[in-house]
């Protein structure tokens, strides 16, 4: 079984995210950046199902900036056999629509049998791309998985609901975006660190996956930010020091009655 | 006048408060529809009428399921096609976005998630349209947008806009027989793992999180007692989650739910980046914490530095004389 698992390039959790004037695009080159943090679990679910059946690859997709490099050996370093890396100056700007795009004929090019994302990432956190790919692939798009099973051809997840969860199942070739928890992500051993420095990574650009330069980017946006600015920060209100039994509780009463909450 | 999409969220006809929210925001632009899908619709059709909706795109009957993102995708498309609509609103929650996605990849339309605001364009160059407005990063910035290919398809974060009532007698239009196509997912079964009656926290005017302050997990007993007090859903911190001492889907943070309501309380919760990444923009935060050093307190509107053990029993106690007379 082929097992291609997503990764994105994101800013680091704790470093601030700034658009650029020029063209309101995210920063990524000036910050921290880190794998984001929901694709350890995409990953880590790709090499149970590996290591379950005896057989198999896992090999890493991530569109981003030649920068996201470091992102794509982190992952390699967990124990993917490879990764596809596409980038590409026309794909500077892209949207939701346009990465989807681009995701897609990846996977065509690779040819998986299962495809694994995490359910969405930091920066954006738009949660949009894995359902957009598996409409313009026309496989089944089980999203929000906090279990996973394969049984020869058939997957099956259980759906994240706000009270539980719900058994969906569908045939493969499928994608499949985990939520956080659905397992627990290894830690890379430095065997594996030492050996993603070999890995082998495609280099693919738009041209060698048939996509046109007008149809993803800047040029093939479907959006367009019209302005953005800083909020400013929250300022602190008032505080109260309890004298140590619960007494303090009237005022938070008055301030909430005061503020219509109760 | 421009028909605006609303995808109704809801559960056997039970309408989430989202529905309404959306069909507010709906009649303030254009005429608002409702798209129903699956079952319920006579249920629900009261308070689609009372809350505006001047037409029904009814998908209900074999094939049609609102647990499942092809129906809810072939239905809005099959309603888009007869409505021309000027945009479709999503719920911004799992099953909005991922129809709303689809709807978006199959047309080649372009898609805003997390839309706290929709206005009418008006003025310069841009030729008119809708400019959405989502909080980004954590809600340290605030991004308007507009939609420049196609039918904007709009993800609305719940408590965006106030619900209103807008008696209307809707006109319902069957949107006749499903053809599956490929690709179909099978729902196999439904498994409820909590007692219903708190609000989702994805939608709740009133959350009550708690986070590692409060040192065991029978000790949330105190949070969904203040919750109950005060109509609240419980939210819990990454720390929390990641203890097991919660479910994920309760989870407030980046890597959680990002949530905007009226209250937020945060009890034991030190208020780490990521946590506030994801309640920051909620319209008023209190916390409850005995460190005067955490950095919840910079963001609180009502900061109380004490014991939880020993506060939130006394508040909730007040809450409940205050209310009971």
């Amino acid at each position: 079984m082929k097992i291609l698992v997503t990764v994105k390039r994101v800013p680091d959790t704790a470093a601030e995210k700034r658009l650029d004037p020029a063209d309101y695009t995210l920063d990524r080159e000036s910050v921290e950046t880190i794998m984001n943090p929901v694709d350890e679990y995409a990953v880590e679910e790709a090499l149970r199902l590996k290591e379950s059946s005896g057989e198999g690859e896992v090999v890493v997709l991530c569109m981003g900036p030649e920068s996201a490099l470091p992102a794509i050996r982190k992952a390699l370093s967990l124990g993917p056999d490879a990764a596809v890396h596409v980038h590409d100056d026309a794909l500077h700007g892209s949207d939701a629509l346009a990465t989807a795009k681009v995701l897609a004929a990846a996977i065509r090019h690779v040819g998986p049998d299962l495809v694994l994302s995490g359910s969405e990432s930091t920066d954006a956190r738009g949660s949009l791309v894995p359902s957009a790919v598996a409409e313009l692939l026309g496989w089944p798009g089980l999203i929000g998985a906090k279990q996973l099973e394969v049984e020869g051809a058939t997957v099956r997840i259980h759906r994240e609901t706000e009270a539980g969860y719900d058994v969906l199942e569908a045939q493969g070739p499928a994608i499949v975006s985990v939520v956080k928890g659905i397992n627990e992500p290894r830690y890379p051993s430095f065997r594996g660190i030492m050996a993603a420095k070999s890995r082998p990574v495609t280099d693919l650009t738009i041209a060698d996956l048939g996509i046109d330069p007008g149809e993803v980017g800047s040029a093939g946006a479907t959006t367009a930010v019209v302005d953005a600015t800083s909020r400013p920060p929250r300022q602190s209100g008032q505080v109260v020091k309890d004298p140590g039994d619960g007494a303090a509780a009237t005022e938070l009463v008055e301030f909430l009655a005061a503020h219509k909450f109760i | 006048m421009a028909t605006i999409l609303v995808l109704v969220e809801h559960e056997e006809g039970n309408l989430k408060k989202v529905s309404a929210e959306m069909l507010a925001k709906a009649r303030e632009l254009g005429e608002p529809a409702a798209v129903f899908v699956g079952e319920g619709l006579d249920s629900a059709r009261d308070g689609l009428a009372r809350h505006g909706a001047a037409t029904i795109y009814a998908a209900t009957g074999e094939g049609w399921s609102n647990q499942l993102p092809g129906p809810l995708t072939d239905a809005l498309d099959a309603a888009a096609s007869r409505a021309e609509p000027a945009a479709v609103l999503v719920a911004a929650t799992p099953a909005g976005k991922d129809a709303g996605a689809r709807l978006a990849a199959r047309k080649g339309w372009g898609m805003l998630a997390d839309v706290s605001d929709i206005d009418s364009a008006t003025g310069s160059g841009d030729g008119g349209g809708l400019v959405a407005t989502q909080n980004v990063f954590g809600g340290a910035t605030i991004v308007r947008a507009r939609v420049t290919t196609g039918v904007p398809v709009l993800a609305v974060k719940p408590n965006s806009f106030p619900a209103q009532e807008a008696p209307a007698e809707p006109q319902v239009v069957d949107l006749g027989q499903r053809e599956a196509t490929g690709a179909e997912i099978r729902v196999i079964d439904h498994v409820v793992e909590e007692r219903g009656g708190r609000p989702d926290v994805a939608e709740a005017e009133t959350i009550v999180s708690g986070g590692r302050g409060l040192q065991d997990p029978a000790n949330f007993a105190l949070v969904e007692a203040l919750a109950d007090q005060l109509g609240a859903a419980v939210g819990a911190s990454r720390a929390a989650v990641d203890a097991g001492w919660y479910p994920h889907q309760h989870q407030v943070g980046q890597t959680g739910k990002t949530v905007s309501p009226q209250l937020y309380v945060a009890v034991g919760i030190s208020g780490a980046i990521q946590h506030r990444a994801g309640m920051q923009t909620s319209k008023t935060i209190v916390a409850i914490n005995k460190d005067a050093d955490a950095p919840i307190f910079a963001i609180a509107d009502f900061g109380l530095v004490g014991d939880l053990f020993k506060v939130v029993p006394r508040l909730t106690d007040e809450i409940a004389k205050r209310k009971g007379g």
